[in-house]
């Protein structure tokens, strides 16, 4: 039912833990619906130098914040908002239909990470 | 990798006698059993030993069984058949929150078309109340669908005192006892039912058999119409070695059922209390003890999510299943654990283990030596778990 490609990240997930004193969290769905994905970013100008993750769901919920996490070290936030769910998904070589709406989430835990980050610098100025 | 299978309430594998069985009726003895020559003849003889053997298992005479192509269709077959048959008598049908879907399905479908449905609830452990039901009869109630035992939670109902009921108030009572079959005992007589539905794959016979047992003097009106086989209860060319199969299952499980209950209690009890005395936050689901399948396991296991669970211990080769969403097929996880009263959260944590007769000490010390591991490493990536290790330290 998962591609190699989910397993693999649902096994071995990349970026897994907190970050203390991160610049930016973000935390979408909730414990009744099965899924709940939190992210840390560390950025240094608008560059993403660090990021982790914290996931409770299934199989694609975990891979998908995984591979989020791999998608945006490096990248700066503006090209990070443009990741979407969708381009997680493919990443990982699709998703069942059925995990597509539920589990995929994990663009919307980075964005919002991103707007957190962008509330707390514009208070800091 | 040896795989472990603890999934034997999805389904069982052929025991290899019933399989050499079947064998002869597919390549050999293939004639159809209403033929009237010499290949029929033998056909319709081991069919109607296998309808003998059905019977002995649940004792009820073989005439008061109609074999169908499973579990779903003899539940169809009992409640759509008595709906149809007394619908000048009566709207109103009785059921349970726990129901398996071949119940539950079929009831809505009755309601939206014009019957009355009443659902009762069940208890904490997911056993339905006598009182509830008794409160629930109406003057226009014509049917009583109630499961023997639950096939997620093991719990078993007071089937022999909700039979009663019925019958001091003239009500059809059905129940579907696919998953207390060569389990528990099973005797239409002593629990009073009219109508009980069993399965052929959940005791190590084949897939696609299954049978309705009809209380002689109890009208129902066939689905399928056609040739007029089993007594023009179901009509269709009868999947003889498929019948054959589940004839010497049901012998077989008659022989064997209170050594393989005996033995699976016991490795039911050292799975769930090394489950509890190896990992935190756990819940059972479902009663213990006597109330209790002897091979059943259903645990919640606090911040991690079923699917999860289910996808590292097939990694590691065993089989099991949940009640989570993810696995259920909708958003919601399953309609017994929400019936039991569980909260979501705790829901989407459930994982059931189903013993069966080939499962060993040794395969359960393997389950118990790698699920905590699993746990574990979920719940370090989980965000729900961090809330509870930061509030212990505090």
């Amino acid at each position: 039912m998962y591609t190699e490609k989910v397993m693999d990240h649902f096994t071995n997930p990349r970026n897994v833990g907190e970050l203390e004193n991160a610049d930016g969290v973000g935390e979408v769905g909730n414990a009744k619906c099965g899924d709940i994905m939190r992210i840390y970013l560390d950025i240094e100008g608008d560059i993403i130098k660090d990021v982790k993750f914290k996931t409770f769901g299934c199989g694609a919920a975990v891979a998908t914040s995984s591979m989020v996490t791999e998608m945006v070290k490096g990248k700066t936030i503006d090209e990070a908002m443009e990741i979407s769910n969708k381009a997680v998904a493919e990443a990982l070589g699709g998703l069942p239909e059925s995990k597509m709406h539920c589990s995929n989430l994990a663009a919307d835990a980075l964005h919002k990470a991103i707007e957190n980050y962008r509330d707390n610098h514009q208070k800091k100025e | 990798m040896r795989r472990v299978y603890l999934d034997h309430s999805a389904t069982t594998p052929v025991d290899p006698e019933v399989a050499s069985v079947m064998m002869t009726y597919y390549t050999e003895k293939y004639g159809n059993p209403s033929s009237v020559h010499g290949f029929g003849r033998e056909a319709k003889q081991a069919l109607e030993q296998a309808r003998t053997q059905v019977a002995e298992l649940i004792g009820a005479n073989p005439k008061e069984i109609t074999f169908t192509s499973g579990g779903t269709e003899a539940d169809n077959l009992a409640i759509l058949g008595t709906a149809e048959a007394l619908r000048t008598k009566g709207k109103h049908i009785i059921t349970s929150c726990i129901e398996h879907h071949a119940v539950l399905e079929t009831c809505e479908h009755l309601e939206k078309n014009g019957f009355d449905l009443t659902v009762i609830p069940v208890d904490e452990e997911g056993v339905i109340s006598v009182d509830a039901v008794q409160k629930a009869i109406r003057p226009d109630t014509i049917l009583i669908t109630v499961m023997h035992a639950n096939n997620e939670v093991g719990s078993i109902q007071p089937i022999a005192e909700i039979g009663k009921l019925a019958k001091e108030h003239g009500i059809v009572f059905h129940v579907d006892a696919v998953q207390s079959l060569g389990k528990i005992p099973v005797n239409v007589d002593e629990m009073n039912v009219d109508l009980l539905t069993v399965s052929s794959h959940k005791i190590y016979g084949p897939k696609g058999v299954g049978a309705l047992y009809v209380r002689k003097g109890v009208r129902i009106v066939p689905l399928v119409h056609g040739g007029g086989q089993e007594r023009k209860r179901r009509s269709g060319t009868e999947n003889t070695p498929g019948i054959i199969g589940f004839g010497k299952a049901c012998e077989l499980a008659g022989q064997r059922m209170a050594e393989d209950a005996q033995k699976q209690t016991k490795l039911r009890d050292k799975l769930m209390n090394g489950i509890l005395d190896r990992i935190e936050f756990v819940k059972v689901n479902g009663p213990l003890g006597e109330k209790r399948l002897p091979n059943n396991v259903n645990v919640s296991i606090r911040y991690v999510e079923g699917e999860s669970l289910l996808l590292s211990l097939d990694m590691l080769g065993i089989a099991a299943s949940s009640g989570s969403a993810c696995t259920s097929g909708s958003l919601d996880p399953s309609h017994v654990l929400l019936g039991m009263g569980l909260i979501h959260e705790i829901a989407h944590g459930s994982l059931r283990f189903s013993l069966g007769r080939q499962n060993t000490e040794e395969e359960i010390d393997n389950v118990l030596e790698q699920l905590p591991k699993i746990v574990e490493r979920l719940r370090m990536m989980s965000p729900l778990y961090d809330q509870v290790v930061r509030s212990k330290h505090v």
